[in-house]
Parts: structure tokens; C-alpha cells; sequence
């Protein structure tokens, strides 16, 4: 039994009176005890959303309208309220985004700290305070005694993201889900951020969930990889096998586009198009209006996820190749 | 900003405020009624009203006669009343604990409601009871406080006669010599109509306030991460969403003083509650000026004294202004 | 921007906004047209009779058919002094947001486009203004200027004194809505680009950042309309607005107020009615055009 398995997830937000529109359309995947998998896609993929449906924490008016979240086992998704938020936080934690609003501004570091263990453990004033500074020590923050009195407006972003860690970390957790740790960092602390959570996670064998739009970073770090393209998964595979010979024509736009694929005095590679939003989807395949490959079949029907991919004209390595030739010119 | 230096400059400010209304009070005195006129009547010549006039120093320069009504002022004296025969002052500060009163009382109504209620409107916005109580926010804020006064004189006092709606009933005077209403049965029915109806403008602007500001803090980040904490439902509205409205609601309350202190006005004439601003208008109607002064003199300080209290609540509850010797 | 035939089906559609603008409407042409419809001019001493005093609306016993609403005390037909005073109140509230938009939107526009020490000397002055409140400000001038002036005197000015003394209280709440907006536009290209063809700042202010200012300033004058009402009809009510032979709504309601409790609740009663109507008319339709207008969440939807 994995870890957690999420089947066919559906997030729906109302439109109008009696309408939907559904942000995340069916999405499975499955993590292993200390496994790291990354979801990477443009913003809007429904990345985000499915890191919260995991939880059970879509804000209203959207709802989880299809699907399960099984975690060893038990379907988070039905359970009761009191029961799921032994979980979060608990078991499975998560990192936001940006941390300059992730920490509330009026309460102190200690207490928004020690809120989140009392809430999950029974544990005196001394012994909490202890593993509170012990967790900030880990994540290196420097003089972690004093900072439980500091207020997060005294922290710097990067000093804030260690501190939203540090909390993640409290309890132990089975999984950690990051949504996009490092995006509203400075650019030289991304890196560090990044290589404390990668370090943490192998230390404490935690299961990692990293959501990302860097592909760079996905490959550092994960061991899995989930490419997410308006809401459904379009392949999944071992990162290592995506990155080397990609199978769907987003995947490999997406890799062609990074810089370290152009050689110097290059063009940089740009998929033509944007993402379409999901109150106006097209029909058939969601990304044939963008691809260079889409064939008549591509208009009519939605491929299924098939063997790691979902397309009908999936890559060969041959294509990969050709691609290379194409990047090195 | 360092707590001192925001003391410092809240003090300069206060010294200037009172130094302005110091001004007007004085040209009040100045240009309004002849004090002549209330001393000696109309049957005295000119050349005794001129040897009057130097006597009373009313031919002296500006800054002099400024100078000399400033000092005055310092010592608490701000004439006496022409009605009274007594102190403006004295006469002012024994109608100050029945104004008081009011607005404690109004003030304890307004908070009492409007917290949970906007709390509860912002949690259960689709509920009809919140809706509901929206509907009436808007028409309460749309009433007039004096109309509001005059429907519970008739109403409760009037038509059902269920609470005294004229006057201060009882009083108790204190060692110090303040009157208190609050020791007994017959002062607290008293104060109960005239509370509400000075509550009545306050409570639904602070509801909408609390309860737009309450639905902004439970849409940030910092609320979905304390979900996201395991934290209980209670933890996150009432100690991570409504800490975060506490500064705005201090901030409007601080912006509504002047307000309350009009309405203590309106709401006292309605119930002819022996307070300041009661007193004010029957001191308008005798063009009694040293009385006018002193009420407005008084007001503004109240005003400045007020204010100074509010922005220092702000500062503590804001974490982002420094306490002296808070480790940094 | 919101196209004038969206604009309407918004309106229409919103049965709340449709009661208030029908409410408004009637009341504001029952105002214009007291002259011509109003069964007696109450400002004609010659038409009042003492006898007529305190009469009970006419479907009441002792009512008499020519004062559908009854009489006051002095014999004036209620109906006909509210369908003046109506007009009063909305002379007086309309008056004083014209002279609030003059100042605030002027003041506005300096403090935002100017910035520097002009900026934060008269948003300081704004903070301090509002403060104080606006009735408590009116009331000590008044008060004053009564205590100054003999009554006649004051008679014939007080309605003018209102505007002014309500108008000039106020600019802080156009100031500050202005200002805001155009720091939100003052840095968009077509602001420079003006600037860059040479444009003095004058005709850049004026020109062009106030055309895009107008939605605000439309959101804000609908409520002040209702504020200085109410706050008019407060300081009427403490007898140092209009005289009682001039009344607006808020003198009427003083005038009957000494005979509520003797049971001549009618002399109070209507006007009370007509001025809350009125003020939530007119907060209502605010509320309405805020929601519909608010650039904020239009901006959210770009």
C-alpha cells in the first residue's frame, strides 16, 4: 500500500447559478514512503489546487466533487472534520508560497510555532518551547532562542521561509507538500531554501511533494515527476526518464525552453500560445491548439493517460533526438 | 517606530491642537459678547466705560489680553458663567460624569454587539440571519440619532412605560465629588434608553467594519496556512483572523470620537439628560460665552486626551510599532 | 468600462436598487413640484389659521379633509410643509456635496499630483478634519454664529451657512478618494505621455486624470448626499439649523417634537418617515453603485 493515493480528483468551482467549471480534472498519482515527486506546469494548471484538494482545503464556494485521497489507506476526503485536522499539519504538512503573508502578522514566531504542536500534541510550555527552538536550529536559523519572541516583520523572506519550515517540520510529518517554496524568494536564496528542504526531507525520510514551474529544480530534486498542463495530468514517469526522452509534446516544449538547452547566441525556445483558462477550454486534446504535432484525431477527443503519457501522438526517442540536433544548432 | 519618540510627538501634537483651540476660545471671547455689557448694564457714560475698559485691561495689545486669558486657562480659569454666577468650569466638570456615564454605557452596547455580531455576519454570510442583520445595518445607519431617541422615549418610556426615559434618575457622590448614576437601580434603568440611543449609529458601522474586515483576514494566506497547521476553527477565526481586525476597529473608533461626543448632544436633549452637551445648548440659547468657551475648551480636550489613548491601545496591539527594551 | 445599457440591466435587475431609485424619484419630484401641488403654502402667513392648529390626519376623528396628514401648531398642514422641507433638506444636502466635490476634488488632485510636502501637509490637515467630526465642527459654528447674530439675521443666512459650514467639513472624504485614484493613474502612459508633449500639469490634472476619477467621485457623492441631509437635519433638530418658518425636515421633527408625547405624533411622525425614507434612498442607490462601480473589483476582472 503507498503512502498516499490520490485517484481521479476533481475540484469544481461554481459558475452562475447552476453551472460548474472544474479546475482540476481528474488527477491521480501515488507516493511511496520518503519518495519526492514533482508537479510541475504553468501557472493556473491547477498545481495549487490539487496541494490544497489533498488536504481537503479548497476555500469556498469550490469543493472536491469527485475522487479520493487515500492516506494508508483511509480516504481523507470523507473524514470528519476533527479527524482531517489531525492530519494536517500533523502528518502532512505544507510550505506556501510566499512567506512574507504566509505568517499571521500580529502573533509572534513562538506562539504561531507552539499553536501548531499544542494543537497536535499534549506537551508542556518548557518541552514545546525546547523543540520549537531545536526545529529553528535545524533550519538554520541563527540565534533560534530569541526569535521566538521576534514578530515575522522582523524576519527577512528567507529567515520567514526557514521559519514556515521549521513549523512544517514540528510534528514529524509523514509528507510535506511545498507550493512553490522558492518563487517569491530573492534569487540567490532560492537555492538554499531549496537544498535545505531536499536535505531535511533525506534525513527525516519524509515523502515530498514539490509544486514548481522550474523544471531545473524538479530535476535536482525529485525522483518523480507529474506534468500538469489545465487541469488534468498530461506525464508522469521517474523524473530522470521525462527529462532524458520526454513523451508528450508539452513536456518536451516545456524542456526545450529552459535556457540551458539554447546554446550561446541562440534563440531561447518559446511554446507558441498560452495556456487556456479553464472556463474556456478547447475541445479535444487541451493543448492541440498550441502543438506542433497535433493530428484530426487530436480535435475531437480528450486522450487518456496511457503508459505515463496522454497524447495520441506521443514522442519517440527519435523525435528527442531530432529536437537535440534542432537546440544545438 | 520607537514608543518614545511616537509618546514625543503624539504630546507635541496635543500641545498643538489645545494651543489652536486655545486661539479660538480666546477670539470667541473676543468678538463675542461685551463683557461690559454683563458687568455694569447700559446706564454708564463713556468715559466710565473707557476707565472700566483700561481697568480690565480690554485696551491692552492682543498678545497681552491672549496672553493673559492663556494663563488663565492654565490655572483652570476660564471666566465665569454669566447665568450660573459660578466658575465655567466647575459648572462644566459637574455635568462631565453624567456625559460620561452615557457614553460608557453606549460605548459597553456598541462592543458587545457589534464584535460577535460582525464576527457571526462574517462567518455566516449566507445565513439569513446575517443577512438579516445586514439589511438592518443599513437601515439603523440610515436613522437619525435623535429620531432612534425620540421612537424609545415614546415606546419604552412613553407607550410602555417599562424604563424612566427623562433625566439622570438617582445619584451617588462619590468622595471626590463626582455623581455617579451606575450605584443604583434607578440611575442604570435611566441610563439604559439614552445608551442605546447613542449606540445606535455606532453599532451597525462598527458591524459592517468588523465583519468586512473579519472576511478579508479569513481569505488570506495566513488563515489557509493555519488550516493547513491542523488548528481548530475556533483558533483560527478568534485568535488568528480577528487579532488581524482589532487595528482597523481601533483605528475607526478612534476617527468616530468626535462623532460621539456630537451625538452625546443630540441624545441628551432628547432625554434631557443633565449632561455637557445639554448644558452647551442651553449656554447657546443664553449667549452665555465663558460657558461656550469652557464647554469647547473642555471638548477639545477630552478630544486630544482621547486620541492620545486610542494611538496608544494601537501601539500595543501592533506588533509592528517596538516596545522600549523588546529584544530586537 | 461599464457600457450605459449594462449599466441600466444591472439597475432594473436589482429589485433593492429599483425600490430605492422610485423612492428617490418621488420624493425628489414631490419637492420640485410643492409649489404647484402642495395644498397650501406654508410660507404664506396669510393662508394659516390658529384654528387649524394641531388638527390629527383626516381619516382620523376631528381630521379635517383639507390637511390629509393633520396640522402642526401652527396650523400649517404637515403635508404641505414636508413637501417643502423635503426640498429644503435636498437643497441643503445637495448644496454642500457640490461644495465638498469643488474642494475635495481640487485639493484631491493637488495632493496627488504635486506629492511632497503638499501632499502630506494637506492629508495630515484631512486626518485632523475628519476626526473632529463634521457635526461637532458645525454645531460649535453655528452655535457660535447664532450667539453673534440676531435671529433674523440668522434666519436669512442659515441656509447658506449650512452648505458651507457642511461642504467645507466634508472635503476631506473627496480629497482622499481622488487622491488615491490618481496616484493609481498617475503613472500610466497616457499621464506621461501627456507630459512628454508638454502639456502643463494643470491641463494633464484636469484633462486627463479627472475624467478617470469621476467613478469614485459618482460612489461618494450619492452617500454625502445622505450624510449632510442627516447632518443637517441634526443640527435643524437642535435648533441651530433652519428656522421653524423656513423648516427642512429636521426643524419640522423639533418642532412636533414637544407634542409627541401629548399625542400629536403625526406633527413628528411624517416628516420623521419622509427624511429616514429618503436617507436610506439614497444610501441604498451609494451602496448599489458601489458594488456595481467599484473600480476595484473591475480591475480584479481585467
Amino acid at each position: 500500500m503507498a503512502l498516499l493515493e490520490v485517484n481521479d480528483l476533481h475540484v469544481a468551482f461554481p459558475r452562475g447559478k447552476r453551472d460548474e467549471v472544474e479546475a482540476l480534472r481528474g488527477v491521480s498519482l501515488t507516493l511511496e514512503k520518503g519518495e519526492r515527486l514533482g508537479v510541475v506546469g504553468e501557472s493556473g494548471a491547477g498545481k495549487s489546487m490539487l496541494a490544497f484538494a489533498i488536504l481537503n482545503l479548497i476555500a469556498e464556494p469550490g469543493r472536491v466533487s469527485q475522487g479520493t485521497v487515500k492516506f494508508e489507506g483511509e480516504n481523507l476526503l470523507d473524514l470528519p472534520e476533527r479527524k482531517i485536522r489531525d492530519i494536517r499539519g500533523n502528518r502532512i504538512s505544507m510550505i506556501f508560497q510566499d512567506p512574507m503573508v504566509t505568517l499571521n502578522p500580529v502573533l509572534s514566531i513562538g506562539t504561531q510555532m507552539m499553536e501548531t504542536l499544542r494543537a497536535h500534541r499534549k506537551i508542556s510550555d518548557k518541552d514545546a518551547r525546547a523543540l520549537c527552538i531545536a526545529k529553528l536550529k535545524e533550519v538554520a536559523i541563527p540565534s533560534a532562542e530569541s526569535r521566538l519572541d521576534a514578530y515575522p516583520h522582523e524576519l527577512s523572506g528567507g529567515l520567514r521561509q526557514r521559519v514556515v519550515i521549521a513549523i512544517a517540520l514540528l510534528t514529524d510529518p509523514e509528507i510535506i507538500i511545498a507550493d512553490e517554496p522558492t518563487t517569491a524568494l530573492d534569487v540567490t536564496i532560492q537555492a538554499e531554501i531549496m537544498a535545505l528542504i531536499l536535505k531535511l526531507c533525506r534525513e527525516k525520510d519524509v515523502a515530498l511533494i514539490l509544486i514548481t514551474h522550474d523544471l531545473g529544480v524538479v530535476a535536482e530534486v525529485t525522483e518523480k515527476l507529474m506534468i500538469m498542463y489545465a487541469g488534468k495530468c498530461v506525464e508522469t514517469g521517474p523524473t530522470r526518464q521525462i527529462i532524458d526522452t520526454p513523451k508528450h509534446p508539452y513536456a518536451s516544449g516545456l524542456l526545450k525552453a529552459l535556457p540551458q538547452h539554447a546554446g550561446r547566441g541562440t534563440k531561447l525556445y518559446q511554446i507558441p500560445g498560452s495556456m487556456p483558462p479553464i472556463t474556456n477550454l478547447p475541445k479535444g486534446c487541451t493543448y492541440h491548439p498550441r502543438c506542433d504535432f497535433a493530428t484530426e484525431r487530436c480535435h475531437g477527443g480528450e486522450p487518456d493517460l496511457v503508459n505515463g503519457v496522454a497524447c495520441y501522438n506521443p514522442l519517440t526517442s527519435d523525435a528527442k533526438t531530432e529536437t537535440k540536433t534542432e537546440a544545438e544548432t | 517606530m520607537h514608543i518614545l519618540a511616537f509618546l514625543i510627538r503624539r504630546a507635541i501634537q496635543a500641545v498643538i491642537v489645545m494651543f489652536v483651540i486655545s486661539i479660538i476660545g480666546f477670539s470667541i471671547q473676543d468678538n463675542l459678547g461685551d463683557p461690559l455689557r454683563e458687568l455694569v448694564g447700559q446706564s454708564v457714560s463713556e468715559a466710565e466705560r473707557q476707565a472700566l475698559r483700561d481697568e480690565l485691561g480690554l485696551n491692552d495689545p492682543f498678545l497681552v489680553q491672549y496672553g493673559r486669558f492663556l494663563g488663565n486657562a492654565l490655572q483652570g480659569d476660564l471666566g465665569t458663567s454669566y447665568f450660573f454666577k459660578r466658575p465655567a468650569l466647575e459648572v462644566i466638570m459637574d455635568k462631565f460624569p453624567a456625559t460620561f456615564e452615557l457614553v460608557l454605557g453606549a460605548t459597553f452596547i456598541f462592543l458587545a454587539l457589534s464584535i460577535p455580531g460582525g464576527i457571526y455576519c462574517a462567518i455566516n454570510r449566507d445565513k439569513w440571519i446575517a443577512k438579516a442583520i445586514m439589511t438592518g445595518s443599513i437601515i439603523g445607519i440610515s436613522v437619525p440619532v435623535f429620531l432612534t431617541a425620540i421612537f424609545l422615549v415614546w415606546f419604552f418610556g412613553v407607550e410602555l412605560k417599562w424604563l424612566p426615559a427623562f433625566g439622570r434618575g438617582d445619584t451617588i457622590t462619590m468622595p471626590w465629588g463626582w455623581d455617579t448614576g451606575l450605584l443604583t437601580l434607578d440611575g442604570l434603568s435611566h441610563l439604559i434608553l439614552p445608551s442605546i440611543a447613542l449606540s445606535s449609529i455606532m453599532l451597525p458601522l462598527f458591524i459592517r467594519l468588523i465583519r468586512a474586515e473579519m472576511m478579508e483576514a479569513m481569505g488570506t494566506d495566513y488563515v489557509r496556512f493555519a488550516k493547513a497547521k491542523g488548528l481548530s476553527t475556533g483558533r483560527i477565526r478568534y485568535v488568528h483572523a480577528f487579532r488581524n481586525t482589532l487595528l482597523p476597529v481601533v483605528t475607526v473608533g478612534g476617527l468616530m470620537i468626535g462623532t460621539l461626543i456630537a451625538y452625546t448632544i443630540l441624545t441628551e436633549t432628547v432625554f434631557q439628560w443633565p449632561g455637557m452637551g445639554f448644558l452647551f445648548l442651553e449656554a447657546v440659547n443664553r449667549v452665555d460665552t465663558p460657558l461656550i468657551i469652557a464647554y469647547i475648551i473642555v471638548v477639545g480636550l477630552i478630544f486630544v486626551v482621547v486620541n492620545t489613548l486610542v494611538d496608544f491601545i494601537y501601539t500595543l496591539i501592533n506588533p509592528m510599532v517596538k516596545l522600549p527594551g523588546a529584544k530586537s | 468600462m461599464i457600457t450605459w445599457r449594462g449599466f441600466l440591466k444591472r439597475f432594473l435587475g436589482d429589485p433593492v436598487a429599483v425600490g430605492a431609485g422610485i423612492v428617490l424619484l418621488v420624493l425628489v419630484l414631490m419637492a420640485v413640484l410643492a409649489p404647484v401641488i402642495a395644498p397650501q403654502n406654508p410660507y404664506d402667513l396669510l393662508q394659516l389659521d390658529i384654528m387649524d392648529s394641531e388638527m390629527p390626519p383626516s381619516w382620523t376623528p376631528g381630521g379635517d379633509e383639507r390637511f390629509l396628514l393633520g396640522t402642526d401648531a401652527q396650523g400649517r398642514g404637515v403635508l404641505s410643509t414636508i413637501m417643502y422641507g423635503t426640498g429644503i433638506s435636498l437643497i441643503i444636502g445637495i448644496g454642500a456635496v457640490i461644495v465638498q466635490g469643488i474642494l475635495g476634488i481640487t485639493l484631491g488632485l493637488i495632493a496627488g499630483y504635486k506629492g511632497g510636502w503638499i501632499d502630506s501637509f494637506l492629508m495630515r490637515l484631512a486626518d485632523i478634519q475628519m476626526s473632529l467630526s463634521t457635526l461637532m465642527i458645525a454645531i460649535i459654528v453655528l452655535a457660535l454664529f447664532q450667539a453673534a447674530f440676531d435671529a433674523n439675521v440668522y434666519a436669512d443666512y442659515a441656509i447658506f451657512m449650512l452648505i458651507l459650514i457642511i461642504g467645507i467639513a466634508e472635503w476631506p472624504k473627496f480629497a482622499r478618494t481622488v487622491r488615491s485614484s490618481v496616484l493609481g493613474e498617475k503613472n500610466k502612459e497616457y499621464v506621461d505621455a501627456a507630459r512628454v508633449i508638454g502639456l502643463p500639469a494643470r491641463k494633464v490634472m484636469w484633462g486627463h486624470i479627472l475624467p478617470n476619477t469621476l467613478t469614485p467621485v459618482l460612489v461618494i457623492s450619492t452617500i454625502q448626499v445622505a450624510e449632510a441631509i442627516m447632518t443637517e437635519a441634526a443640527l435643524s433638530f437642535l435648533g441651530l439649523g433652519m428656522p421653524v418658518d423656513r423648516p427642512s425636515l429636521g426643524s419640522l421633527i423639533r418642532s412636533g417634537f414637544e407634542f409627541v408625547f401629548s399625542g400629536q405624533y403625526w406633527i413628528t411622525f411624517y416628516p420623521a418617515l419622509v427624511l429616514i425614507a429618503l436617507i436610506l434612498a439614497l444610501n441604498l442607490l451609494g451602496d448599489w453603485l458601489r458594488d456595481v462601480l467599484n473600480p476595484k473589483l473591475r480591475r480584479g476582472e481585467d
